[in-house]
């Protein structure tokens, strides 16, 4: 395993072509810091989200036990935890928590704090979502010796648990109060984070003010931050060129970052990374036509993804061709590989021939349908206007749907849909967090295609459990082969993430996720 | 005039009730659970009972007569409930935007005002003139271009030759007069324009009809003076039409700039309005159904009332 993170995190930098502009600068305190949210978060809980939209907001307020050191991209560093140790047999983790933390309100933070917030995340009470409880359901129990340790024993081994560990959705929540209301961190901040809290003007924007107490001395080194939520990506554009933002943490288009160069010239920073994002094409296999591998397989093969990639990669933020894991990390599938399955094939003149075919035998050769997409422009939008044209060529005939966010996922999660524009959104290369969207729907809520594949659920937990790398990529391959094969749901293209800031912004991490970074500690202002 | 205005009042009652019954039971017909937006909006998968408890806590799983009746005793008690996305009070969540709005509704207004009855005169006036054509191609300009493409090439317009950029976020005139106007007027503009050009449109048609009238002959028969016929008898009669296009247009713009508000990223009543529709967020979507008929009813009212101010025949009656 540590091989594979050594690897994995020598691929990320090279990637990255490095970043953490500012690291070789001493960093200047003052300053507060103006930046652009492209959504707003619908809650202020970590726990039970899934969007971007809450990272970025907040963040900057809460810690973690452990988080991710950006520059070294997978390896792990401490966040709360000022050391920590894993037994041999990999089944108990004890971490030491930092002495000196205290939450916003002045309370101490201890290790009931710790144990209480993953008690929430893996069991939550009545009412409460944890929308990534089943990355926790190998932990057996957490034991609190003293008030600066907490011990995890676990059911089974497994491989990722220290980056579940970082993940930087489990936002460390004050057990008194999540104790009186379980719900409370749903309307309330109240963290150990280097920011506190100021305000939530709905519809503007989030602001923070420096934490004096936080356990890292001398951070943060803003005074503060004002996150403005930018509804149209070209509004946020000419504030970020205006200089009225110093920065989107998300990405924004090939065709956008060409427009900001050359309007500022050396007063912009491009760092570019590939994403561990994907959009997928998602069949809801509980609703007729698409029950039928044909159809499904057949709307698969006419999307033209090696030349889609070309012209969508001048337009919007999709760019990569890649099987489920994402390219470029050491799990992925080599692309002579790729070629060889359907809807990954050059010969598209061909494979369009055999698409019709397959539309004709399953009795619906002029197909329509309506496709389910979300309103977010990059790179929803492109992505929708792509698969419209694509279909329309083997005589399909679709409406491109886009809706609000919310609406938009609560229709996936209920399949009122008949194709959709699907995303997986990693914080990590890991596959098992990245397969779980692909295994059986009673097993993955995630999962919003509707189908239940046990072979795919054998070859996973096969994988998951698997040590040694050779043994764990075959196995990966295979699980790839049939998810593909049965076209269930299928990526479209890969991400490439493009983020813009300004050249007095310094310390920000650029990485493979727009998950990562987002507390801002570290942060200044050269001004 | 009192009984005109004690008719006029008493015609709101009806209207403001119709409305509300009607947007009360539509909302409980069209498709959309606000309890599945907001368990499963954000990625989350909330169990059945999870669904089922949060259905509970927002009173949804109650039986719709006494929905309703919570609904229209609120309405009477000014107690519009809580917003079912946000849980903090409706009229907190309208007050939040509506300042903005009624603020950009009033400057554009005023925009329109300055811009349309001039010109609309003028043009009527000079009738087939270089400057009736002048008047009447910014007018067919103003009704083709869209608002928020103005705003948008403004905003770039500013970018580009100042490298200046309206304040991002509202500051109320009484708390920082300066970044208020330098935020809201752009959009005021923007808006104010296409408004002025139905309105002048409105004003130049009127006027025309209004100077072949008999009594503005026998005004210039009397020798009466060309500057008095005009704004004290040719003016003054041709407003009333101009007065209901502005009206109409001041009650749309409360919460009908959706892709303006967007291109100057502002905050307010049109934004709300569709991330509530989006969200299914039934009492907030009442709550602005309502305001938004109280806009419309009042600002007739005002047109009514403006009507007798104009025209004595009309209070007389």
């Amino acid at each position: 395993m540590t091989s594979i993170r050594l690897f994995a995190g020598a691929v990320a930098v090279l990637a990255l072509g490095l970043t953490g502009a500012g690291n070789a600068q001493t960093p200047k305190r003052g300053g507060t810091l103006n930046f652009a949210i492209s959504a707003e978060t619908p809650h202020y809980d970590c726990h039970g989200s899934d969007t971007y939209a809450t990272l970025h907001f907040a963040a900057p307020f809460y810690s973690t036990l452990l988080q991710f050191d950006l520059p070294k991209y997978p390896a792990v560093k401490g966040d709360l935890a000022e050391s920590w140790t894993v037994s041999k047999d990999q089944k108990t983790y004890t971490f030491k928590l930092h002495r000196n933390v205290a939450f916003h309100d002045n309370k101490p933070l201890t290790s009931t704090d710790v144990k209480a917030t993953y008690e929430r995340l893996r069991n939550p009470a009545p009412g409460v979502v944890s929308t990534r409880q089943a990355t926790f359901a190998d932990i057996d129990t957490i034991e609190t010796p003293d008030p600066h340790t907490v011990v995890f024993k676990m059911k089974e081994v497994n491989p990722s648990m220290l980056e579940t560990f970082a993940s930087p959705w489990n936002c460390i929540y004050q057990a008194e109060r999540i104790a009186a209301d379980p719900q409370w961190p749903k309307a309330n901040i109240l963290g150990t984070g280097p920011f506190k809290f100021v305000e939530h003007v709905k519809g503007s924007h989030v602001a923070g003010v420096r934490n004096d107490n936080y356990f890292r001395k001398g951070q943060p080194y803003l005074d503060g931050f004002k996150g403005t939520f930018f509804a149209q990506s070209a509004t946020m554009l000419n504030a970020l060129q205006g200089g009225q933002v110093l920065g989107e943490f998300r990405t924004v288009s090939a065709a956008d970052r060409d427009r900001l160069k050359q309007a500022m010239g050396d007063k912009i920073r491009i760092e570019e990374s590939s994403w561990t994002l994907h959009l997928t094409v998602t069949f809801n296999t509980t609703r007729k036509p698409f029950d039928d591998v044909r159809v499904r397989r057949a709307l698969n093969m006419a999307i033209d993804r090696w030349g889609g990639s070309e012209g969508l990669a001048r337009t919007s933020a999709l760019r990569h061709v890649g099987g489920l894991v994402r390219p470029g990390s050491p799990y992925a599938m080599d692309p002579k590989e790729l070629e060889k399955l359907p809807g990954f094939q050059r010969d598209m003149a061909k494979a369009r021939t055999e698409a019709k075919k397959l539309l004709a035998e399953a009795g619906v050769p002029n197909l329509k349908f309506v496709l389910h997409n979300r309103s977010i422009a990059q790179p929803y939008t492109p992505a929708g206007v792509f698969l419209v044209d694509q279909w329309r060529q083997i005589g399909v005939t679709v409406e491109n749907k886009q809706l609000e966010t919310s609406p938009y996922l609560a229709g996936l999660a209920n399949r009122q849909y008949d194709v959709a524009i699907d995303f997986s959104n990693l914080f990590m290369d890991e596959p098992t967090l990245g397969l779980a969207k692909y295994v059986s729907s009673s097993r993955a809520p995630e999962q919003r295609s509707g189908y239940n594949d046990p072979e795919l659920d054998k070859l996973y937990d096969l994988q998951s459990h698997e040590g040694d790398m050779k043994k764990r990529i075959a196995l990966i391959r295979q699980f790839e082969r049939r998810a593909l094969d049965a076209s269930y749901q299928v990526p479209l293209l890969w991400w490439h993430r493009i983020v813009a800031t300004n050249q007095t912004l310094l310390g920000w991490e650029m990485s493979p996720s727009h998950n990562l970074g987002q507390d801002l500690a570290r942060v200044w202002i050269n001004q | 005039m009192l009984a005109y205005l004690v008719n006029r009042l008493l015609l709101i009652v009806p209207t403001l009730l119709g409305v509300a019954v009607l947007i009360f039971f539509m909302l409980r017909v069209v498709p959309g659970d606000i309890v599945e937006v907001k368990l499963r909006g954000d990625g989350g998968n909330p169990t059945q009972e999870t669904v089922e408890l949060e259905r509970k806590r927002l009173g949804l799983d109650r039986p719709l007569h006494v929905q309703f009746k919570d609904w229209m005793v609120g309405l009477v008690t000014l107690d519009l409930g809580i917003s079912m996305w946000t849980e903090r009070p409706v009229t907190e969540e309208i007050a939040l935007r509506l300042e903005l709005s009624l603020q950009v509704a009033f400057m554009a207004t005023i925009v329109a005002i300055l811009i349309a009855l001039p010109l609309g005169t003028l043009s009527a006036l000079l009738r087939d003139t270089w400057v009736d054509y002048v008047i009447r191609v910014i007018t067919i300009a103003g009704l083709a271009v869209p608002s928020f493409w103005l705003g948008m090439l403004t905003i770039v317009s500013l970018l580009f030759f100042f490298n200046w950029l309206p304040p991002l976020t509202y500051t109320p005139i009484y708390v920082d007069p300066w970044n208020n106007i330098a935020q809201l007027i752009w959009p005021a503009v923007a808006v104010g324009y296409r408004y002025a050009a139905v309105t002048a449109r409105m004003m130049r048609s009127s006027i025309i009809e209004v100077m072949n009238e008999d009594y503005i002959r026998t005004a210039r028969a009397k020798g009466v003076y060309e500057r008095f016929v005009v704004v004290r008898h040719a003016m003054r009669n041709a407003m009333l039409p101009a007065l209901t296009v502005i009206g109409l247009e001041f009650a749309f713009l409360i919460g009908g700039l959706v892709v303006t508000e967007q291109v100057f990223n502002l905050n307010g009543i049109g934004r709300l309005f569709v991330q509530a529709v989006s969200r299914s967020d039934f009492t907030l979507i009442q709550a602005m159904v309502m305001l938004t008929a109280v806009i419309f009813v009042l600002s007739n009212l005002v047109v009514d009332l403006l009507y007798a101010v104009f025209d004595p025949r009309i209070r007389y009656k």
